[in-house]
């Protein structure tokens, strides 16, 4: 039985990279905040999880095979999940950075990566306690 | 693991704010300074500001064509001096006056800056608990495995 990485970690890893890609959206909204004609953007969390869970080929594969070198890649990066927020309140100068609302989900976003990061951790803990056997 | 790229953005955030800041005070610092001539008076300055575009090599062969790319932080594209009308008084005893009596004194709006100034700091201390979060990911992950 060998063990692989990907059914050892499952949803985990794929997750906690998307935090991270999803922080750096987050943390770019909140510095255009004073930037005229500047769109707040976000990640579906959701779909974007679905996409790289497909592109690694784990659950209901969607991606392409490339059978030959010169063949371009199909693949579906977490920016094609990158949507626009829709204002509450739009400015004049066409800015959409609502700063309370992109801080909160910048906190949740936070949150959510030290869960994925825990459930991580408890993977790579078990895998160690299986090998040393005790 | 990007999380290095949130700190150049929130990095480029706060020198814009500071360069705000700068700009403010020295409107504010400026906001009485007389002059006889419209050629020498100060005028306020603002800085002008425009989110990084990432390039279409940076971004990859995907996004090039779906979408514009994200940007990655925000720039001070240049100052611009205020193009307000100036703020003129009848002071014909004042030593800076003109042949007709008036003194120039800059078109700088000091409640405006006030909010101006309020407003940079405010954005600087977001971007700095933006930065402080990604510091508390970023030491969370090297625990990994621990």
């Amino acid at each position: 039985m060998s063990i692989s990485f990907n059914n050892a970690l499952g949803i985990h890893e794929q997750a906690l990279n998307l935090r991270v890609k999803r922080a750096e959206v987050l943390a770019n909204n909140l510095a255009n905040a004073d930037t005229p004609g500047f769109k707040a953007r976000d990640l579906d969390f959701k779909a974007a999880l679905n996409n790289s869970l497909s592109q690694s080929g784990s659950a209901g594969s969607m991606a392409m095979a490339q059978t030959n070198s010169k063949h371009l890649s199909t693949s579906n990066d977490a920016s094609e999940s990158l949507l626009y927020r829709n204002p509450t309140q739009p400015s004049i100068d066409g800015n959409t950075v609502d700063t309370q609302q992109e801080t909160a989900a910048y906190m949740k976003n936070a949150m959510d990566y030290q869960a994925s990061f825990q459930f991580l951790n408890s993977k790579f803990k078990g895998l160690t306690s299986a090998i040393r056997g005790d | 693991m990007s999380l290095n790229r949130i700190f150049d953005i929130a990095g480029s955030a706060m020198s814009a704010q500071s360069m705000r800041l700068n700009t403010t005070a020295s409107n504010i610092a400026n906001a009485d300074t007389a002059s006889s001539s419209t050629d020498e008076v100060y005028r306020a300055r603002k800085p002008v500001f425009a989110s990084i575009q990432q390039s279409v090599m940076a971004t990859g062969f995907n996004t090039a064509f779906t979408d514009m790319p994200e940007s990655q932080g925000v720039e001070v594209k240049g100052i611009v001096e205020s193009d307000a009308p100036l703020n003129m008084r009848y002071q014909p005893d004042h030593p800076m006056a003109n042949g007709d009596g008036y003194v120039m004194y800059p078109n700088v709006n000091v409640v405006e800056e006030m909010t101006d100034m309020l407003s940079a700091s405010r954005s600087f201390q977001t971007n700095v608990d933006v930065m402080d979060a990604a510091k508390t990911m970023m030491q969370r992950i090297l625990t990994l495995g621990q």
